[in-house]
């Protein structure tokens, strides 16, 4: 954190008054530092993410004293405070006031979609983390790539896996009532029943459902749960799902959030042994995050998750693309053209983009576990090279609608 | 059968849970005709200092830490009145402005001292493993839940019925004009009972934490449902409030569960139907 927001705000307000003053100055400046634009929400409910993901770009520009490919880099950070309006606005201004190169973030789906327009009208390469299916399938953004994963595409592994290997035949599934849930149930079913199990239920409550009891309650009997949530929510069922004495006789399996490390740092025993999926572990054996996840366990005391390898990787993706566009780091068609071009080793093993701006990477199995007194997502088995096509026919999977909550139809249910 | 007997219990628990949470901002709302925004946000405070006192100190009882963060929260509350809403008396949308800023302040507070992660509140262990209603397994903290909040509403009750404060309150409710014209202090009587009804959202936000734990944007979640509730009941009416809470714990709980796609909208619903018939509420007085 030493790289300081003040400084870098500093640095972006000053070239800005100097630029206005002095418009030759803005010719010069093309040979000045490269600017990346962080959209973060660090307010309101979905600051603990925004937060590791300033804290993990910082930690990634610091190690790099602050240059890419030889170039100097200015970071501007902005809050979205996870609104859209407003996360359209900072966008907006790091475009036009810090005159930025590249944009990383979005945090939520729904400030993604938010500046979506805005980002092609104004033709900002942008590294999102973002989920929502459709910015890399029907709707694909030319200015867009993805370096985390599709709501559903570290669900199609789990459900392989848990039909394949956890033998699971009849199967709950829960998550919060929103895109991102829909879309990652509904690839979590499809696979799950093209290897031979059955969705015999599926439960949305609203996301700001105050008590999940009622949901507990009604969750029919079944060989495990599949947990679609995010952040607090899911933290919040799986305590009422043990309070009912549920986890003796069903087991939980997890999408890529439902066990991030921000929300297994503050559970106790009761979370050991579930199987979730991500992109990412801070368990991860190679020898990027052999280097990134011990050194931010050192600084902030917490393992990263989700939003902090999130930033990092788009750190490393950007950093392989400014290394084949020497001198043309301006030139926002030749950077957008090389990122998307990037094949490179990142804490998540090595990544490329297919063309719609998805990354192809592995995908883990982790199961949480214990180790020196804290828990971990330890790595059990490893889905290489996952496309957000999974194995299906890409003409196919682009014909049918988009997921939804009734999309594939769930055809098993029980009454 | 065991439906309805789960649900049913689930509904009690959820109407207990609510009444801790609507009697004290009912409270304020009746005597001060004051839509105390930063309702919601006491509630969280109160989540958060107790799930942290209850990390801090080992052997410490959920109900001391309930009633510790009560006070606290209620102290803060009465620096609140007495510092800002004294001098917007006769400007209530002065008064809503300020008590949604405040319950915006006191969020960013708690995620700059407790971050964004959510913070367990353990459940008591001696209350931990479940109970056998009618040979099913239900948890026992959410009956006691209920407990608790018929001993508060039994507590409060005693207070504005039995004591001379409570005659002095109902005065200020029924008529504040009169009340102050007698002789009752009535701008003490403003920052008491605001203390009040912000200590009883702190103690709440304790007592609910081992179902819904501490978290950034609890505040966000349980303020409409104080808002429901208090108006279903009818404005500056404990048996409002008390009522209301559990016909909204049973129309939850039960839309949820056999409704699941309709979970908000019924939750909406009998109070615009009550609010289209009977506009003061359910137990409301008329010119109250």
């Amino acid at each position: 954190m030493t790289l300081s927001r003040r400084e870098f705000v500093g640095a972006a307000t000053g070239a800005g008054i100097a630029s206005m003053a002095a418009p030759g100055l803005l010719f010069a400046q093309s040979n000045g530092p490269f600017r990346i634009g962080l959209l973060a929400a660090k307010t309101g409910p979905l600051a603990s993410g925004g937060i590791d993901m300033e804290l993990a770009l910082n930690m990634f520009l610091k190690e790099r004293n602050g240059a890419l490919a030889d170039r100097k880099i200015e970071l501007i950070v902005a809050d979205t405070a996870g609104v859209p309006a407003t996360a359209r606005t900072k966008c907006q201004e790091l475009v036009e006031k810090n005159n930025i190169d590249c944009l990383i973030g979005p945090l939520a789906a729904f400030e993604a979609l938010a500046i979506n327009d805005y980002v092609v009208q104004k033709e900002i390469p942008t590294i999102g983390v973002a989920a929502a299916e459709d910015m890399t399938q029907r709707q694909a953004n030319p200015w867009f790539v993805r370096v985390t994963a599709t709501a559903a595409q570290c669900a199609y592994p789990l459900a392989e896996y848990a039909a394949k290997e956890l033998k699971y035949k009849r199967m709950v599934t829960m998550a919060d009532d929103f895109a991102y849930g829909h879309e990652m149930c509904a690839g979590f079913q499809r696979v799950f029943e093209d290897n031979g199990g059955k969705i015999i239920q599926k439960i949305f409550p609203p996301l700001t459902a105050p008590d999940y009891g009622s949901y507990v309650a009604s969750i029919k009997n079944a060989d495990a749960i599949f947990l679609g949530t995010a952040g607090s929510n899911g933290f919040r069922f799986l305590r009422q799902f043990i309070e009912y004495g549920l986890k003796d006789k069903m087991a939980v399996i997890g999408g890529m959030t439902a066990l991030d490390e921000s929300v297994l740092r503050n559970m106790g025993d009761e979370a050991l042994g579930i199987v979730t999926t991500s992109f990412y572990s801070a368990e991860l054996d190679n020898k990027a995050n052999q280097a990134f996840a011990p050194a931010f366990r050192k600084q902030n005391k917490y393992d990263p998750g989700y939003y902090a390898a999130s930033t990092y990787i788009a750190g490393e993706v950007l950093e392989a693309a400014l290394k084949t566009t020497t001198g043309k780091a301006r030139d926002k068609k030749a950077l957008i053209g090389s990122i998307r071009g990037a094949s490179t080793d990142t804490i998540r093993g090595v990544v490329k983009f297919d063309e719609f701006g998805n990354i192809i990477g592995n995908a883990y199995i982790r199961k949480v576990t214990r180790k020196d007194g804290r828990l971990v997502n330890s790595v059990v088995k490893t889905y290489p090279d996952v496309s957000q096509f999974w194995t299906y026919d890409k003409t196919a999977f682009l014909k049918n609608p988009v997921y939804s909550r009734d999309y594939p139809p769930a055809k098993n249910l029980e009454p | 059968m065991q439906f309805w007997i789960i649900q049913g219990l689930n509904s009690l628990s959820l109407g207990g849970l609510l009444f801790l949470l609507a009697s004290g901002f009912s409270l304020i709302f009746g005597l001060m005709r004051l839509a105390n925004l930063t309702h919601g946000a006491f509630f969280m405070l109160g989540a958060y200092l107790g799930a942290t006192a209850l990390r801090a100190i080992d052997g410490l009882n959920l109900w001391v830490a309930a009633l510790g963060s009560g006070l606290v929260v209620a102290a803060l509350g009465g620096v609140f009145e007495r510092l800002v809403l004294t001098r917007l008396k006769t400007n209530p949308l002065g008064q809503v402005l300020v008590t949604l800023g405040m319950s915006f302040i006191i969020a960013d507070a708690c995620l700059v001292l407790w971050g964004g992660d959510p913070i367990p509140v353990p459940t008591p262990s001696a209350l931990q493993s479940p109970t056998g209603v009618f040979g099913y397994a239900f948890p026992t903290y959410r009956l006691v839940l209920v407990g608790c909040s018929i001993a508060v509403a039994i507590g409060l009750y005693l207070l504005l019925e039995r004591t001379r404060v409570g005659a002095m309150i109902r005065a200020g409710v029924d008529d504040r004009q009169m009340a102050r014209a007698v002789g009752i202090p009535v701008s003490t009587l403003f920052t008491a009972v605001f203390c009040l009804g912000a200590g009883i959202a702190g103690a709440g936000g304790v007592l609910g934490g081992p179902i819904l734990s501490a978290y950034p944007g609890l505040d966000a979640d349980m303020l409409p449902l104080a808002l429901i509730v208090v108006i279903l009941g009818g404005v500056g009416s404990l048996l409002g409030a008390f009522i209301g809470s559990f016909i909204i714990g049973f129309i939850y709980t039960f839309g949820t569960a056999l409704l699941p796609e309709f979970a908000y909208i019924i939750l909406f619903l009998p109070m615009i139907l009550v609010i289209a018939f009977r506009p003061q509420g359910l137990f409301g007085r008329v010119g109250a």
